[in-house]
């Protein structure tokens, strides 16, 4: 099955027709991904400026991680859930839309990259070196940045 | 008094046109205000946590504010200056939309709590700086400040529907609440 199919399949869902059908329902859905939005951007944000060394430079890098973890992974929780809805209400637009595809390569390598690079640096016992941790730190700021501006352009494409 | 007359002048302007129905730059400008809203509103909300009692419990509440003050101050900025370019491009469709008053009134009521706030119990908060568990009031100006900020960004995102425009007929409530004017035809 190719990727248009898939998307005109996803369209198709009895979930994706109740949303769609719904005068109300992607107004609502679009409104707590914009909360989510909020909170996961204000946790990177922090936690990668403290590995820039400003912000709240009392905290390690490792105990203002803890702090912030939690809340960005429920914050990342609520966006997948909201966005895969969104997403399943107008696939087929998606499919055709670039700043969607281009959203979606990105998030495909900024996830991985928090779970993986930053997770292991910012909670390492022994901290990061400050160009180490700075190199992280913009890369995960540049690849955030690129998901929700694009993010925002699947709106105002088509 | 209605501001009516006023926003049909300034949509007349040159600027409120040539921003209106421009290709790049009214997207542009409606990103930045968006994602401005992980600077200002994220941190507000890291802020509120460390109020409520739920997060930074270690840190003094008086080193978080210092520290992301002026980062939060620069968020601040951005957002008045894109929200003010945004009302500027569509100002009659704006003023008579009752998400977008929803918003102003929602907007007011978080800066009156965040002022009761420093003017009463944050002259005091060299007694509870360091409580890990602030005191009731302060608690209650962060659960506050929460919802009224997640009401804002509801009520903002919700402008963008004309299910309420004036140019629709509407129920009276809708069209006191709007403040729509009888249309000349």
């Amino acid at each position: 099955m190719d990727l248009l199919a898939f998307a005109e399949w996803c369209s198709s869902t009895r979930l994706a027709l109740l949303i769609s059908e719904s005068p109300w329902a992607f107004a609502v859905i679009e409104s707590v991904h914009l909360l989510g939005l909020s909170v996961i951007g204000g946790m990177v944000i922090v936690l990668d400026l403290r590995l820039l060394g400003v912000g709240l430079t009392r905290y390690s890098v490792r105990d203002l991680a803890r702090e912030v973890w939690p809340w960005q992974n429920l914050a990342l929780v609520v966006m997948l859930t909201t966005g895969v809805l969104l997403f399943l209400s107008e696939a087929t637009k998606c499919y055709y839309s670039t700043p969607f595809w281009v959203k979606l390569r990105t998030l495909m390598v900024s996830m991985p990259f928090l779970y993986t690079v930053k997770r292991t640096i910012v909670f390492a016992h022994a901290p990061a070196g400050r160009t180490t941790g700075a190199i992280v730190a913009l890369l995960s700021l540049g690849m955030w940045f690129v998901v929700g501006a694009s993010g925002r352009w699947i709106g105002f494409s088509g | 008094m209605s501001l009516l007359p006023f926003c049909e002048w300034l949509a007349a302007t040159a600027g409120s046109i040539a921003l209106h129905e421009s290709l790049y730059m009214y997207p542009l400008v409606e990103s930045v205000h968006v994602l401005t809203l992980c600077l200002f509103v994220g941190i507000s909300v890291l802020l509120d946590l460390r109020l409520l009692g739920v997060a930074l419990r270690q840190l003094p509440l008086t080193d978080i504010t210092k520290r992301l003050m002026p980062w939060m101050i620069g968020g601040f900025i951005v957002m008045v200056v894109t929200g003010v370019l945004l009302f500027y491009a569509i100002p009659v469709r704006s003023y008579q939309n009752v998400f977008f008053r929803l918003k102003v009134i929602f907007l007011i009521l978080a800066g009156l709590n965040a002022w009761t706030f420093h003017r009463t119990i944050y002259t005091r908060v060299d007694q509870w700086d360091r409580d890990a568990r602030p005191p009731g009031r302060a608690r209650f100006a962060g659960a506050a400040s929460l919802v009224l900020w997640a009401c804002i960004i509801i009520a903002g995102r919700m402008i963008a529907y004309n299910w309420y425009d004036c140019d629709i007929p509407q129920s009276p409530f809708i069209t006191w609440a709007a403040g729509c004017t009888p249309r000349e035809s």
